[in-house]
C-alpha cells in the first residue's frame, strides 16, 4: 500500500504547522462553503429540541466546552499519577474506570482498559471499524485516528505507521496493536523518560500528550529529542 | 434523557438465545468463525477464521448486532479480547515475529481450535 496516497490523511500537515491545531472543533473545519447535509440535519434537529424543551443551546454549547476544554487534558493527569503512584498504576491497570473515579475522573460510559508499554512492549490503539476513542480521556479523536489510512495500516504495518509518526521501535520489542473494534476504550501508559525523576505531577501531565497515549509517539524530556 | 419507559417501548425482544455463564477461558485458543452474514457486526473482515488465544473476559454487554436495528440486544452476549500473532494474521507481515495484534470478540463469532498452537499465549509478552 502506498503510504501517503490517501489524501485525508493529514498528520504529516499537522506536523509541519508549529502551531496549536484545534483539532477539537465541533464541525470539521472545513473552509467556508454551504452547510452539508449533515450539519443541516443536525441544526434542524437541534431547534427540535430546544422547541421541545428537551435540552437548552446553553446544555449544548456547554457540553462541546466540556469535549474541547476538560476532556482532552484527563488521560494526561490520570497518568501522571499513575507515573507518581505505584499504588494507583496497579489499580488503574486492574480496573481503568474505577481508578480514573477515584481522581474525580468519570467516566459515564466508557469501560477502560489501561495498557502498560514496558522496555519489551509498545502499545498502539486504533479502532479498524469506526472511530471508538476514549473521548472522556482525550476529547474528540484527531483527523488522522479518523482516517482510512491510519485504520487500515495500523494493524498490518504498525511499524511502518509508527515510523512516519517518529517512533522507531528495534525488534526486540513487541509491537502490541489494539483494535478497539466493541465496547472497551483503551489508553497507553507510556515509559516515563529519564530525566523526570524530580518532577511534578503537573510537568508530567505536559509531556503526556494526546499521541502518546494513543500509542504513535513516545513522551520526551525537554531537551532530550 | 433516555427515559427507561422510552426504550422498553421501542425495543422489542432479541432474536438469539441466552448463553448463560462463558464458554471459553483465559489462554484458551480460539479459531474466529469465518462468515460472512449481512448487517452490523463488530467482527472486522480481516480477522474472521484466524485463529487466537483469550487474553481476557471482559464481561457480558448487550449485543450490538441486535442493538443496531432497535433490539434491545437481550441477553447480553459475552465479550473476550482476543490475542493473535501478527505473523499469523497477515501472512506477509513485515515486522518481527512477536508482534501481536488484539481485539474484542463475542463469543458466538468464536469456535474452540484444534490441532497445533499456532498464536502466541498470553504470557509471551507479559
Amino acid at each position: 500500500m502506498s503510504a501517503m496516497s490517501d489524501t485525508a490523511f493529514d498528520y504529516y500537515s499537522h506536523r509541519k504547522h508549529d502551531h496549536e491545531h484545534d483539532d477539537h472543533a465541533p464541525v470539521a473545519g472545513e473552509a467556508e462553503g454551504p452547510p452539508s447535509d449533515y450539519e443541516i440535519m443536525s441544526r434542524a434537529m437541534q431547534e427540535l429540541l430546544e422547541a421541545k424543551g428537551v435540552v437548552t443551546a446553553e446544555e449544548i454549547r456547554r457540553r462541546m466546552e466540556i469535549f474541547e476544554e476538560e476532556f482532552p487534558y484527563r488521560g494526561s493527569r490520570v497518568i501522571a499519577r499513575a507515573w507518581t503512584d505505584p499504588a494507583f498504576r496497579a489499580r488503574l491497570l486492574e480496573d481503568g474506570k474505577a481508578a480514573c473515579a477515584e481522581m474525580g475522573v468519570e467516566l459515564e460510559a466508557t469501560r477502560l482498559i489501561a495498557v502498560e508499554n514496558t522496555p519489551d512492549v509498545h502499545n498502539v490503539i486504533v479502532c479498524t471499524l469506526c472511530s471508538c476513542y476514549p473521548r472522556e480521556l482525550l476529547g474528540m479523536p484527531p483527523t488522522w485516528y479518523k482516517s482510512d489510512n491510519y485504520r487500515a495500516r495500523v494493524v498490518r504495518e504498525p511499524r511502518s505507521v509508527l515510523k512516519e509518526f517518529g517512533t522507531v521501535l528495534p525488534d526486540n520489542v513487541t509491537v502490541r496493536v489494539h483494535d478497539s473494534n466493541a465496547d472497551m476504550r483503551y489508553v497507553v501508559v507510556p515509559i516515563r523518560p529519564q530525566g523526570t525523576k524530580d518532577w511534578s505531577e503537573e510537568q508530567l501531565a505536559e509531556i503526556l500528550t494526546r499521541d502518546t497515549l494513543v500509542g504513535v509517539t513516545v513522551p520526551q524530556a525537554p531537551g532530550k529529542a | 434523557m433516555r427515559s427507561k419507559r422510552t426504550r422498553t417501548r421501542k425495543a422489542l425482544p432479541s432474536t438469539y438465545t441466552p448463553a448463560p455463564g462463558h464458554r471459553f477461558n483465559v489462554g484458551d485458543r480460539v479459531v474466529i468463525k469465518r462468515a460472512f452474514p449481512p448487517g452490523h457486526r463488530r467482527t472486522p473482515c480481516y480477522i474472521r477464521g484466524k485463529e487466537g488465544v483469550i487474553e481476557r473476559i471482559c464481561g457480558a454487554f448487550p449485543n450490538p448486532e441486535e442493538l443496531a436495528y432497535g433490539f434491545d440486544g437481550e441477553p447480553a452476549k459475552v465479550l473476550y479480547r482476543v490475542r493473535f500473532n501478527q505473523k499469523h494474521v497477515w501472512p506477509d507481515y513485515q515486522g518481527p515475529a512477536r508482534d501481536l495484534i488484539e481485539m474484542e470478540i463475542f463469543e458466538h463469532w468464536l469456535a474452540p481450535a484444534s490441532g497445533r498452537a499456532q498464536t502466541a499465549g498470553p504470557t509471551q509478552s507479559g
